[in-house]
């Protein structure tokens, strides 16, 4: 069979005749019906995604005022926009945060600019002869702005990460709040929607292909930042008007203790020109396989839990290590469905034609990992080895005496073998003392010791004593043993140091 | 019926028990937050003997509110993703067969995980119920 051209396709879709099909109902028609069969039928098949999208943001200018002003710094709503850039131009990123509440930051601007809100503006400068002005404060709608151009340096990821947490205590993360113990999944990504999963290979997208972004018709710049096809982890840059976006495609949001995010809704058409590429849009969520990694170890490596199928995790639950997990998404599946719709709307009322990528998109590559020159510390280069310990059934007068001699603060309290069971402080001494009492230490120690390990990065350490606000860690080895002490003197020693 | 009774002080009165003796009924307790000078309860309570009980926490010196909606949902601000449905204890949400996110709001017990938890801001409790 004679592969389709884009211009065939596009006047099947300008005449009314075009079989557009969803990526969900490719999925069916494929395996029902063979990749043959459907690269002769199916013209355009549309993906959907909606979910979580960082790397955004907006490109805006803002005509000049009188006199005028090279805004050096300015604020939207209280949100920083980038003005490095020229004299009423401003980038404004989707997380950045508002000056005044922790809630509302980039994305919600973005949001309410789309929604036409008013929108405050505050700008400084330090004056030249050209832009003599030095404040300026204003409000203004979307109306009142020359070009908004919405411009994401990396969306539309091709599959995601999910997230678990094998610590004892909830985090809270981009991908949402994470329950101690495995006590949920999240993941996100919309599976068989999922527009690269569609098209890994790249085939039809890449540079100047025309999509959905947010409501509106936009584009595909070229591949995003971090673009990582080797591993399944292709991203796509994009671009597309504010003005003819819908707060149904484009959503602010904030992650409890993490930050600020976008809610981004893309959707990409792919015509079929052939087998292969029908093939490929016929991927079904069984088949699109990512991890779930431990989160709780803040690393870049976090150690891999299971590997598991969208299938699995769309099932609602799934097994790690014989309990059975809830998994729930962080994007919406119900939205990227719209947007697949609405976009195979369009394209069979023919508003909305395919063509050819002016550039093509690496389908293959990686990411680089940062590169750094200066070796981060861990926990055994500054912790302190001379450990001073105590047994369980020492009493607190002596307790006192060694930690006037011993001059520190902390001593960790062992069994017979040296394993840790306590610690008991300086300050839970003089408690007791002053509390009356004479006895043992065990009414005094803390059994709930937060520890630390010699491999474990300092930067970790730092934040386990901030968290629990405590000055101290017990460094630990395999099976529980103390073989030394960080303080937070040895840290500061650290700082010292470099 | 959810009902939230509050008790001024949690230390040493059996509020709670002397109300499930004087009226017999067989109270679920759902959630207690209870410190030295104060706490607060939420409770299942069969619908037919709600007043009852009501009364009878009343009479030990307790507030008391029926929660006719424990969860409410912005519906415009909910985007239907899922961050509340895998954390929520007593499984308060699902997905309906379009993938959008229904709620049951009989079976919440204002843990309060879910308000957090949801990134656009869409859900809150009701403390003070009418």
């Amino acid at each position: 069979m004679a592969p389709k051209t884009i211009s065939e396709i596009n006047e099947r879709i300008s005449d009314g005749s075009a079989c557009v099909l969803t990526a969900e109902e490719m999925t069916e028609y494929v395996r029902e019906n063979g990749a043959g069969k459907a690269a002769h039928e199916v013209d355009v098949v549309t993906t959907g995604t909606f979910g979580a999208m960082c790397s955004s943001g907006a490109f805006l200018n803002f005509g000049h005022s009188d006199p005028p002003i090279r805004m050096q710094r300015v604020y939207l709503n209280n949100v920083e926009a980038y003005s490095g850039i020229a004299a009423v131009d401003a980038y404004l990123g989707a997380t950045q945060p508002s000056t005044s509440d922790e809630s509302y930051g980039g994305g919600h601007v973005i949001e309410d600019l789309i929604a036409g809100k008013s929108i405050d503006v505050h700008a400084e400068s330090s004056g030249t002869d050209c832009y003599p002005r030095k404040m300026l404060d204003t409000t203004i709608t979307i109306d009142d702005l020359n070009q908004t151009m919405m411009v994401n340096p990396r969306n539309a990821y091709q599959r995601y990460a999910a997230a678990a947490n094998s610590t004892k205590r909830t985090i809270y993360t981009y991908l949402g709040t994470i329950l101690p113990r495995f006590g949920n999944v999240a993941y996100s990504g919309a599976g068989v929607l999922s527009p690269i999963s569609n098209d890994p290979e790249f085939r039809t997208i890449g540079t100047g292909t025309p999509i959905f972004l947010g409501g509106a018709k936009g584009y595909v710049i070229g591949s995003g930042t971090q673009h990582d096809p080797d591993n399944r982890f292709g991203t796509l840059m994009t671009c597309g008007d504010l003005k003819d976006m819908d707060t149904k495609y484009i959503r602010g949001a904030a992650f409890h203790k993490y930050g600020i995010s976008m809610y981004v809704g893309i959707g990409v058409p792919i015509p079929i020109l052939n087998e292969d590429i029908a093939a490929a849009a016929g991927v079904s969520d069984a088949e699109l396989v990512t991890s779930i990694y431990d989160y709780g170890i803040p690393r870049r490596d976090r150690p891999v839990i299971r590997d598991v199928t969208y299938e699995e995790l769309k099932s609602g639950t799934i097994d790690i290590d014989g309990k059975e997990v809830r998994t729930a998404p962080l994007s919406s599946f119900h939205t990227a469905r719209m947007i697949a719709d609405e976009l195979k709307n369009w394209i069979t009322a023919g508003k909305f034609l395919m063509s050819s990528p002016s550039g093509q998109i690496q389908a293959h590559g990686t990411a680089k990992p940062m590169r750094e020159i200066h070796e981060q510390p861990l926990v055994r280069d500054v912790m302190s080895g001379r450990i001073n310990t105590i047994g369980i059934d020492i009493d607190i007068k002596h307790i006192a005496e060694l930690i006037t001699e011993g001059n520190f603060n902390h001593l960790p309290v062992v069994s017979d073998d040296g394993t840790l069971i306590g610690i008991v402080t300086s300050w839970d001494i003089s408690k007791a003392v002053a509390h009356g009492e004479t006895g043992g230490v065990k009414s005094s120690m803390t059994t709930n010791v937060i520890t630390s390990t010699p491999d474990e990065l300092v930067e970790i350490a730092v934040r386990k004593m901030e968290r629990h606000k405590i000055s101290a860690l017990p460094v630990i080895d395999d099976n529980q043993k103390v073989i030394g002490m960080v303080t937070s003197g040895d840290l500061s020693k650290l700082l010292v140091r470099r | 019926m959810k009902m939230i009774v509050r008790i001024s002080s949690a230390a040493h009165d059996p509020v709670l028990a002397k109300v499930i003796l004087s009226t017999g009924v067989a109270i679920n307790v759902d959630r207690a937050d209870l410190d030295a000078t104060s706490g607060e309860i939420v409770l299942e309570v069969p619908a037919d003997s709600c007043a009852r009980v009501a009364n009878a926490f009343e009479r030990e010196g307790a507030s008391v509110a029926v929660l006719e909606h424990p969860i409410i949902r912005d519906n415009d601000e909910c985007v239907h993703c899922g961050a509340c449905i895998g954390i929520c204890p007593v499984n308060v949400f699902t997905y309906e067969p379009d993938w959008s996110v229904a709620m049951d709001e009989s079976k919440c017990i204002q843990c309060g995980t879910c308000i957090t938890a949801c990134p656009h801001d869409a859900l809150t409790i009701e403390i003070e119920p009418e």
